[in-house]
């Protein structure tokens, strides 16, 4: 699980789970704060390259990080999400926020 | 050929109530043929209100539409529908001030019926209901903003699924019934 988890240069990368649910998102919040907090991070980049589902909780996650990492000019990053992601953060006006890349 | 023609035309009247009852029979069969396609269908389960259970109820209720052939898009749908009312039942409806530590054993009720290519998903729970139901369904309206909940659950329900009904009461539970027609896709390419 750890390994989910990589700080490169200012960046914080967050490999998502298959399945992004209330179960597994409890999980990635608080393990991603702790990176924040503890390495100082800038930037959080979220790599949806294996993720298959996600609903509401993945969101949640999402602006929780948007909020904290925000408050210090950083920005948040959406990569390798396919067309169902995609339109899962378009519903909720995400992409005004995150910037959704390839 | 014109001599066939004739005299097909003319049958003895033996020969017509033959031929009558046989067609009577032939749409007795389609008629019978018709009913079986026709899918009914109709599943219950109950099961623990703790969090591994949201992967377990979304993937019993795609495996149920299964005989459907739903399109990927579609059980995507239904899956996030189903994962959001699972997700609200077990944080919202029995969440740990109203309920103790998890100290009872609470159950969610998950109840689902295809009826031709209608999809209609029943989630209830016996929680601590819901106070003022529309200012619940507005988008970004939560009470845990402190559990990083989006306040998005009702909405992707509402967005994914054709209709959406919500019964609650304070203290006595909540039901969430979702419906969706599955194979519209393919209807409306025909239409056009």
């Amino acid at each position: 699980m750890e390994d989910n988890f990589k700080v490169i240069d200012n960046y914080l990368m967050v490999r998502m789970p298959e399945e992004v649910d209330h179960h597994k998102s409890v999980y990635i919040s608080k393990t991603a704060d702790e990176y924040i907090m503890k390495e100082g991070v800038g930037n959080v980049v979220f790599d949806f390259e294996v993720t298959r589902f996600m609903d509401s909780s993945g969101i949640g996650v999402i602006i929780g990080r948007y909020k904290k990492i925000s408050y210090f000019g950083g920005k948040v990053f959406a990569i390798n999400a396919d067309t169902r992601i995609k339109r899962t953060l378009m519903i909720c006006g995400l992409h005004k926020i995150v910037e959704i890349m390839e | 050929m014109a001599e066939f023609k004739e005299s097909y035309h003319k049958i003895p009247d033996g020969k017509e109530k033959v031929i009558k009852r046989m067609m009577e029979t032939e749409q007795k069969i389609n008629h019978e043929i018709k009913k079986a396609s026709l899918m009914k269908n109709e599943m219950r389960i109950s099961f623990d209100a703790i969090s591994v259970n949201e992967a377990f109820a979304r993937v019993a209720v795609a495996a149920f539409v299964a005989p459907l052939n739903p399109t990927m898009e579609e059980i995507s749908d239904i899956k996030t529908a189903v994962s959001e009312a699972v997700t609200n039942a077990i944080i919202h409806g029995y969440d740990e001030e109203y309920s103790g530590k998890g100290e009872k054993k609470e159950q969610v009720y998950l109840h689902c019926k295809i009826l031709d290519d209608v999809l209609e998903v029943e989630v209830q729970d016996q929680g601590k209901g819901i106070e003022d139901i529309d200012q619940a369904m507005e988008p970004l309206f939560t009470t845990k903003p402190e559990m990083d909940r989006s306040g998005m659950g009702f909405a992707f329900m509402e967005a994914f699924m054709d209709d959406l009904e919500v019964i609650s009461e304070p203290f006595c539970g909540t039901l969430v019934r979702m419906k969706k027609k599955l194979g519209t896709i393919s209807w409306i390419k025909q239409e056009d």
